[in-house]
């Protein structure tokens, strides 16, 4: 195939498209599939050919279309009309109503208008509206114009200047900027170079990552090809965890499209760059999801992470320049390069461009998958976008940042997201987890869940974090038990503040963060459970009831 | 050659030299633990922290290498204290009862604590419940005192070139295995070399019946170093 072959690709693939009169996307990711959405999928085929519809009316499967707390979901085009809680008994209602007579029908529509009205998505824009399992849909869409573009009017130093001009930072957790890596790569002068895509997403509760690859598989595969062409790379490795297995599976069938349209391969659309990329599925370890830690776990050792310097952009993969790049981040480069990184960086704020994903989780109205603008405040997340607090309960605490995320009461929700206003409250961006709690939590024990998670996923290397969180562990369940005293809350601050900033790796540096910023802004609460013995929330000291009892 | 100031003093020290090393050829001491001059380094114990002025991160004096105008402290208020806690964390994170040590008296470990000044712990002691493994001739492992320095799979990897050793479990629950967590006797790579013992900081790895300070006088690093120049 050659470049100019991808237009007409695009534009055959359009009208074919437009021949059809309405698309029902029927979402087929991990989410919806546990609400039974493979079933509902097969029911609106069989509804349309029941009614003789199959050449106006085109039944798809989709990605996660964000509102999967009210799955299985269908959107209808044209109009986005989107269904929830749909049932196979009602599709046959639903085709017969909104495809035949036209008239949508309004009580099983979704509702919380608010929830898409704040969000702004970029990378999650062909999310439920493209088959995931068909690159011809991801081409209509404009999809591989970007890798052409590249190819065929840009220098490797003209992407990555327009990368860096975007303010592009890396969506993995810390936030490094994007182009400067890539500039880094480029000019390491040993070869060959190596290109790692971080799908590991090792944090509980946490999907924003998977349901990208699920959703949208050939984005991430575009942002590797031209991040492989501005470095110099012609191998890159996919790293994603066994655990999920739909991502893999569509992951994989998009790696074998694009081969097979040689866009991946040896000469690339006819040209000579080349570029293969093998996915890599890791065991399901937190810690592999660390830079170091993920190339080790690449070259088939144990999954430990290595202190820096060197860093992987001069010594990688088999001491070699490798880029590593957070999934999210390589999925915003094909818009970058289309757009112009100056485009870009109107999005957002001017420290910290764009969007960003997060999976919205915990108790809370809408809960699902988002997407909106850098700066956006906390506020309009957990009340606008995700409706406020479940069972009109009151709002206590958000955590920010997956399992070494922060804790952030009420007074704090006005805080813009962006790595740094996070980090000046003690929560870090993360890989893109935000859980609401409320007012029945107890956040002693939201603190202590969260550490013992670390204990388990600490890798052992280094003293702080695996002998320091132990002991913090020990902490809590003295205090959960009623047997601490007050001098504990000052070992746990020490202790803590030591843990952070001795450990090795960014596991350790972050996983105090639940404890600090709860002994922060909740302090009332440890005292009340170690002086009192009581836990307002009713979650503490439950096993000694237990005991008596016996 | 490399011009840096360590704890106030200038000294000038080869490129890519690490900051440990110029700190020691220099007559500075930082304390070290998992550290083994002819081994890898690996970062792991966190004792030979130091601070860089211009940046609020700590850094491993080990496998930080120097640059030119750096300018090192190692020894403030805060590193004393993290090292007392590091010190006091390996003692309490598993069974350290020094009087019935082997390695009492010869014991890196308990040595670091006395210089350190670290005469108590803030943490109740752990008893742990790790495998001994007596069965091999001489070798004894008793997974008790384990530090987690990974010196002993270190040296039989790139020294002994074996690999016998290595670690199996994460976190606290990491430990040192032979083979493929086989018992000693049954290790089919094992040479029975002894360089595991002589590395082992602690009482972990030690001969039976011979005393440690007969062992661990064989001086390993001039060992290792005659080899390395060896070409
Ligand atoms: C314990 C730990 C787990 C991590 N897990 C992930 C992960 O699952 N996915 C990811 O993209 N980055 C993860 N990171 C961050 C990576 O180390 C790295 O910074 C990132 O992949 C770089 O890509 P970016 O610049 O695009 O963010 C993790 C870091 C730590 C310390
Ligand atoms: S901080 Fe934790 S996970 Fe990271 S190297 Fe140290 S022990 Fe391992
Ligand atoms: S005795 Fe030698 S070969 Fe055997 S485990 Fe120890 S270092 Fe390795
Ligand atoms: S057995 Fe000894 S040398 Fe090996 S890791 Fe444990 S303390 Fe270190
Ligand atoms: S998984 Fe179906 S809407 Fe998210
Ligand atoms: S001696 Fe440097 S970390 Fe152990």
């Amino acid at each position: 195939m050659k470049l100019v072959d991808l237009q007409t690709i695009a534009e055959n693939e359009v009208d074919f498209q437009r021949s059809y009169k309405h698309r029902i996307n029927v979402c087929s990711s991990s989410g919806c599939i546990l609400f039974g959405a493979l079933k509902i999928l097969k029911a609106f085929k069989d509804a349309v050919k029941e009614f003789g519809l199959e050449k106006e009316c085109k039944v798809a499967r989709t990605g996660c279309i964000g509102t999967c707390s009210v799955g299985p979901a269908v959107l209808i085009e044209p109009g986005d009309y989107l269904y929830q809680n749909v049932s196979t008994e009602k599709v046959r209602e639903i085709v017969r109503d909104h495809i035949v007579l036209g008239l949508p029908i309004k009580e099983m529509l979704y509702k919380n208008e608010s929830f898409f009205k704040k969000q702004k998505r970029l990378v999650l824009k062909n999310a439920g509206k493209i088959d995931p399992h068909r690159i011809q849909d991801y081409i209509a869409m404009g999809g591989y114009s970007a890798l052409v573009k590249c190819l065929a009017t840009m220098t490797p130093q003209g992407v990555i200047c327009e990368v860096t001009s975007s303010g592009l930072r890396g969506r993995g957790g810390a936030g490094f900027p994007t182009g400067q890596k890539w500039s880094l790569v480029a000019r390491a002068h040993s070869s060959p170079k190596y290109i790692v895509a971080n799908l590991d997403e090792g944090d509980p509760g946490v999907f924003a990552n998977r349901t990208l690859a699920e959703a949208d598989p050939h984005a991430i595969l575009e942002g590797m090809l031209i991040a492989a062409y501005a470095i110099g790379a012609e191998k890159g490795y996919l790293y994603i965890r066994a655990e999920y297995p739909l991502a893999i599976q569509t992951l994989q069938k998009a790696i074998a499209q694009a081969r097979s349209m040689s866009l991946l391969g040896d000469s690339i659309l006819e040209t000579p760059f080349k570029f293969n990329v093998e996915l890599r599925l890791g065991a399901g370890a937190f810690i592999a999801g660390e830079e170091t830690a993920i190339l080790a776990s690449i070259e088939g050792k144990r999954a430990m992470p290595k202190p820096r310097p060197p860093y992987p952009a001069t010594y990688g993969l088999w001491g070699k320049p490798t880029l590593i790049q957070n999934v999210e981040t390589l999925a915003n480069i094909p818009m970058i390069v289309l757009n112009g990184g100056l485009w870009f960086s109107k999005t957002g704020t001017t420290e910290c461009t764009g969007t960003k994903c997060f999976s919205l989780t915990g108790n809370i109205n809408n809960p699902g998958l988002i997407e909106v603008s850098m700066g956006t405040t906390l506020r309009e997340v957990v009340f606008d976008i995700g409706g406020g607090v479940q069972n009109e309960r009151n709002f206590k605490a958000v955590l920010v940042g997956g399992p070494s995320g922060g804790c952030l009461p009420e007074a704090l929700l006005d805080q813009p997201i962006d790595y740094e206003s996070l980090k000046s409250v003690g929560a870090i961006m993360g890989s893109g987890g935000i859980v609401v709690l409320d007012d029945g939590s107890c956040m002693v024990d939201t603190a202590k869940f969260f550490t013992e998670f670390c204990v388990e996923e600490s890798c052992g290397k280094c003293t702080p974090c695996r002998a320091g969180l132990a002991r913090v562990k020990e902490i809590f369940e003295a205090i959960t038990k009623g047997s601490a005293r007050l001098e504990d809350i000052t070992t746990l601050e020490k202790v803590s503040a030591y843990i952070m900033d001795a450990s090795l790796c960014g596991l350790g540096q972050t996983a105090p963060n639940p404890v600090i910023t709860t002994l922060r802004y909740f302090k009332n609460e440890y005292l009340q459970h170690i002086t009192e013995k009581t836990c307002q929330a009713g979650k503490c000291f439950k096993k000694e009831e237990g005991e008596q009892k016996q | 050659m490399v011009n840096l100031k360590i704890d106030g003093i200038e000294v000038e020290v080869p490129k890519d030299t690490m900051i440990l090393k110029a700190a020691k050829d220099n007559r500075i001491d930082i304390p070290t633990l998992c550290n083994l001059e002819g081994l890898i380094s690996y970062g792991g114990c966190r004792l030979c922290l130091v601070e860089i002025s211009g940046s609020s991160k700590l850094f491993p004096a080990c496998t930080t290498p120097v640059s030119p105008g750096m300018e090192i402290t190692t020894n403030s208020n805060k590193l004393k204290e993290y090292r007392k806690m590091t010190i006091q964390l390996l003692l309490s994170e598993r069974t350290h009862i020094c009087s019935v040590c082997v390695a009492n008296d010869h014991c890196e470990l308990q040595s670091l604590a006395n210089q350190l000044g670290v005469d108590h712990t803030i943490f109740e002691r752990n008893w742990t419940k790790e495998e001994i493994d007596s069965t091999h001739d001489f070798l004894v492992i008793d997974r008790n005192r384990c530090i987690l320095c990974t010196r002993c799979i270190r040296v039989c990897d790139e020294i002994e070139g074996v690999h016998t050793l290595d670690l199996r479990l994460r976190g606290k629950d990491a430990q040192i295995i032979m083979d493929m967590d086989n018992q000693w006797i049954n290790s089919c790579s094992c040479t029975s070399c002894r360089k595991c013992s002589n590395v082992c900081p602690v009482g972990a790895i030690y001969i039976e019946g011979e005393p440690v300070s007969h062992t661990k006088k064989k001086d390993i690093v001039e060992f290792i170093k005659t080899r390395r120049n060896r070409k």
